[in-house]
């Protein structure tokens, strides 16, 4: 093939290069890649995926199944790009593939962006139908969005030359272009891909922005549009399907649309054709080239051909009715040389450097058959309308009624003229003609898959009956085109080879109708912005004195503050150290907080907890932990009441969503008479933990005007106070076991506080601890965390917690009366103490009572909990272990991959168990 | 994706919300019997087509309410305030 004029879709006055393979060429703006390839005489673009054979373009759309290229090179280049679909730029390079070529290694130095729509009618497809909806339901000034897949608005009004109001349709696409850009309610989006349905008319569209050499990395190469619509209208038209005969792969082997449309858009014709048809509209081609010079000869599949054919005669062109392609022979290079044929009785072989396939139309849907609700509107040639006239009809008729549908008027459009008008229905239907050697191992179905007839047959030869089955056995309409060539052949084929009555159908169509990027669906959202990053308002203070970080859900929080040259268990042992014996500070900002007011506080809290928390007084906290329903531990924190109808909750960090969405489902759903506010609070203050003998005088230093002795201000007592100048609250809290105070400002004080405690303790010698010796200091005093030394089966008694429990209702009391939960083999939490004090069992190591037991052991319980105590002297932890309350005092052993410890379990205090030390 | 609209804010996205299972369940309260209380805690309807539900608006108003959803083809029915009866979804 070669250009000879140019096409209505190029510029003859912006030529452009390109580079394939290596080697460079010219072509025109307007150009796709393979529309490139063919006017400069390249017929073999790649070779297929399994039989390595030469393979050529065979379309000039979506549907391509041959023609792949790798796009870009080096850092950006983009894989099993159809060169068909790919809009040359000046500078372009691509390479053709045979295999799945290259994903972009490293970081995509490409932009992708995301962005919604909304509208009140989308209109899918930019052909006659499409164009008439748009400009229907957007003349009474609904919102319209229009999208059409390739860079031109028209679609088969390209290839197909036909009369609108008795001018050429071009213009009339130009008209109603131009009447939808001067409506500001209407966005028309070229390049755009239509490529999921999502419920409630959610539609997703794929936008491809042009580019260009160098590449614009501040612009997008591609948009993800999230569109969601008040009405659908689907006009996706129709895909000619080709004929599978023998060695129906040849490079020069294209459907006779495609090749109409090169020659419109493009000005490239071969010089001589072979069109093989089973329709009137494939006469087309036929005319369209002999103007053109070509020399065409006609293959007819019907009996008889009809008065388009005697009009071919008429003008010349050879036509044979009752005729089929057989086969075609290639010449050394296996390109198409010639098409063997079979008209009746007679055999014989027309040479043609192309033979074009008109197997028919058939309706693009795959779009609307994601939809298992049919909500979206179908029209013109996807519905099967096969008549321009009919297309346009539709398509004005149905942008009306969605316009109506959704409050708009419409002012009654002038139906256009049409004329002549082409029938474009399938003629015959033959969807394929068997291999005169009945050798169908060269008669390709799936051209991109290479799935052959021969592999069919041997589908169905193992038993295969179902079309989903036959396509996941042979791939056959897997490929990248969704199956748009094969789906509907493999399954009519299939049907064919049984011989049987019911039609296999085709396979379900998947979302996307086209691949969508990975990069494209994570847009912006990727290194630092992949997740929100939550940091306290200490933060950059933790930086600076060189913490570790661990991530607690979206937080940032630090682990420990490693001095130099200290290993993490060394800046450990010294946090803890601290706490013990002098004084240290902590920053507990990320705990959940909630601020519980109204008439009904106490009630309500009084339902939500094990604890009685209306008995508590103004001033004071009480540690309280709440169920699920089913009676198992879902939280624990601190209840603070400030005032008789106010109380400020603590939940722990993970939980202060949850614990949050709970309560306020209790008091919207089935508590609505209760007069109860919740507020979370978790971000509007910070929280510091001043921890060990000497808190005292730390926290006195900052807060001179507060009595903080052992009686003006007792353990779990709580007040307002005024801290480094700063109002704020002070609760004589611990997690440790000493005395601590915990220091609650706004937040956006905490910094300044931080600081100012930070500068109070440095005579003092004051440590910052973070969570690992937190962890540490609070098992030693079997303090348990929710999630970590409990799990889905534990119930407050299992964990000890069940001190707390009241004589009052709470949610889950029910369940926790159940006799399971009174069972005597339920998992409790213990301590441990492995019998050799250097060594620290793994968390998650299980215990067995019987260590010589052969495997599979029965297993009683696991570790949740363990460290090496500074404090102890020795290796301690804690666990869940069966019975384990009737275990203390007993041995049970811990098998672990290259020995076995015994391990003795013990009461979970392991310091302090009077409880002395939390005064001061 | 669905879009879910809630009675205090409108049409959203269903990002916004947070599901809460099958809705006008009757807590039975702490003095049911013990058939009672599992049925209530595990038992669940599941029919083909239309299912009054729970929903969250959490990345919004954070208002529970109700919605009326087809299971066989996501077409929501219509939704309702907690103080509404179902007769008044839309
Ligand atoms: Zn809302």
């Amino acid at each position: 093939m070669r250009r000879l004029r140019p096409g209505t879709a190029t510029d003859p006055a912006k030529p452009l290069s390109f580079r394939w393979n290596g080697t460079a060429f010219d072509a025109l703006a307007g150009d796709t890649l393979a529309s490139g390839l063919l006017a400069n005489g390249v017929r073999v673009v790649g070779s297929s995926v399994s039989f390595g054979r030469p393979r050529g373009v065979m379309s000039a759309g979506l549907e391509e199944a041959h023609a792949f290229a790798q796009i870009g090179e080096g850092g950006a280049s983009e894989p099993l790009m159809r060169a068909t679909t790919v809009d040359l730029h000046h500078g372009l390079v691509a390479r053709g593939l045979s295999t799945k070529g290259t994903l972009v290694q490293g970081d995509d130095p490409a932009r992708f962006e995301k962005r919604h729509g909304h509208c009140d009618v989308l209109v899918v497809g930019g052909g006659p139908a499409g164009l008439a909806a748009a400009w229907a339901a957007s003349a009474g000034g609904a919102r319209v969005i229009l999208v059409e897949t390739t860079a031109r608005w028209g679609g088969a009004l390209g290839r197909d030359l036909e009369l609108i109001d008795g001018a050429p349709a071009l213009a009339w696409v130009d008209r109603i272009t131009r009447d939808l850009a001067a409506r500001p309610e209407v966005t028309a989006l070229r390049r755009t891909t239509a490529a999921v349905s999502l419920d409630q008319n959610g539609v997703v569209l794929v936008e491809r922005l042009p580019e260009t050499t160098p590449p614009d990395r501040i612009r997008p190469i591609r948009r993800l549009w999230q569109v969601r619509a008040r009405a659908v209208v689907v006009a996706t038209g129709a895909l000619e399907r080709g004929v599978v005969f023998q060695d129906n792969d040849r490079p020069g082997v294209m459907l006779a649309s495609a090749v109409r449309s090169y020659w419109h858009l493009h000005g490239i014709a071969p010089a001589t054709v072979v069109l093989f048809t089973t329709n009137d509209d494939g006469y087309r081609t036929a005319f369209d080239l002999v103007e053109a010079g070509v020399l065409v000869r006609v293959l007819d599949a019907r009996e008889s051909i009809g008065p388009v054919g005697e009009q071919a005669r008429a003008r010349g062109i050879e036509v044979l009715s009752n005729a089929v392609v057989a086969g075609t022979r290639a010449d050394q290079a296996g390109l198409l040389a010639a098409a063997r044929f079979q008209a009746g009785r007679r055999q014989g072989e027309w040479p043609c450097e192309v033979l074009a396939v008109a197997g028919g139309y058939q309706p693009l849907l795959d779009l609307p058959a994601q939809r298992p609700d049919q909500s979206h509107r179908i029209v013109g040639a996807a519905a099967g309308q096969w008549s321009l006239a009919e297309c346009l009809l539709d398509g004005l008729d149905a942008g009306v009624a969605a316009a109506e549908a959704v409050g708009f008027g419409s002012p009654g459009p002038t139906r256009p003229v049409v004329g002549p008008d082409w029938d474009r229905s399938p003629g015959t239907t033959l969807w394929q003609v068997p291999a005169p050697d009945g050798d169908e191992t060269r008669s390709f179905v799936d051209l991109h898959r290479d799935v052959t007839v021969a592999g069919l047959d041997r589908a169905l030869g193992a038993g295969v009956r179902s079309v989903e089955h036959l396509k996941r056995y042979t791939l056959a309409g897997t490929g990248i085109e969704q199956g748009k060539s094969a789906k509907a052949a493999a399954g009519a084929i299939a049907s064919d080879r049984l011989g049987s009555e019911k039609p296999l159908g085709v396979s379900t169509g998947r979302p996307p109708t086209e691949p969508i990027a990975f990069a494209l669906l994570a847009g912006r959202a990727r290194g630092d912005l992949f997740e929100p990053v939550r940091t306290t308002p200490a933060h950059p203070a933790h930086v600076a004195a060189g913490a570790v970080f661990e991530n607690v859900g979206q937080w940032k929080r630090p682990r420990y503050f490693p001095r130099p040259g200290e290993t993490m268990a060394e800046a450990v042992a010294r946090e803890a150290r601290a706490v013990r014996t002098g004084v240290a500070i902590m920053d507990a900002s990320t705990l959940g907080k909630i601020e519980v007011q109204g008439a009904d506080a106490a009630e309500f809290l009084d339902r939500l907890y094990l604890n009685r928390l209306s008995s508590l007084k103004v001033g004071r906290a009480r540690y309280a932990a709440m169920c699920r329903l089913d009676g198992t531990v879902f939280d624990d924190g601190v209840v603070m009441r400030l005032a008789p109808d106010r109380f400020f909750v603590t939940t722990s960090t993970g939980h202060a969503a949850s614990v949050f969405e709970w309560m306020e489902e209790w008091r919207q759903t089935e508590w609505p008479d209760l007069e109860v506010w919740t507020t979370s609070t978790t971000e509007q203050w910070a929280t510091y933990a001043v921890a060990g003998p000497q808190a005292r005088t730390v926290v006195q230093s900052v807060a001179p005007t507060c009595d903080l002795s052992r009686e003006g201000f007792p353990f779990l007592g709580v007040r307002p106070a005024t801290i480094a100048g700063i109002a704020g609250l002070l609760a004589r809290v611990s997690f440790s076991g000493e005395l601590a105070f915990e220091v609650m400002v706004q937040s956006r004080h905490g910094l300044a506080v931080w600081n100012a405690l930070l500068e109070a303790g440095t005579p003092l010698g004051m440590a910052r601890y973070g969570l690992e010796a937190l962890s540490l200091l609070r098992a030693e005093k079997g303090y348990l965390i929710v999630g970590q030394d409990t799990d889905a089966d534990t119930s407050p008694i299992d964990a000890g917690l069940g001190w707390m429990i009241s004589d009052k209702d709470f949610l889950g009391r029910r369940s926790l009366e159940m006799a399971t939960h009174r069972r005597s083999d339920r998992k409790q939490l213990v301590g441990f103490l492995p019998s050799d004090p250097a060594i620290v069992l793994p968390e998650g190591a299980q215990f067995v009572a019987d260590p010589t037991q052969p495997k599979p052991m029965t297993m009683i319980g696991h570790v949740t909990t363990s460290h090496p105590s500074p404090t102890l002297g020795r290796s301690f932890g804690l666990a869940l272990v069966r019975g384990g309350r009737d275990r203390i005092g007993h041995i049970v052993h811990a098998p672990l991959e290259d020995r076995t410890v015994a391990v003795e379990i013990v009461d979970p205090v392991f310091y302090d168990k009077a409880g002395a030390r939390r005064d001061g | 994706m669905l879009q879910i609209r809630c009675p205090w804010c409108g049409p959203r996205d269903e990002p916004e919300f947070r599901y809460g299972g099958e809705a006008h369940l009757r807590f039975p309260g702490n003095e049911a019997d013990p058939a009672a209380w599992a049925r209530f805690l595990y038992y669940r309807d599941n029919p083909a087509g239309a299912y009054r539900e729970r929903w969250v608006h959490t990345a919004g108003c954070r208002q529970w309410f109700h919605v009326i959803r087809d299971t066989t083809s996501h077409r929501i029915l219509g939704s309702y305030r907690l103080d509404e009866p179902p007769e008044r979804a839309r």
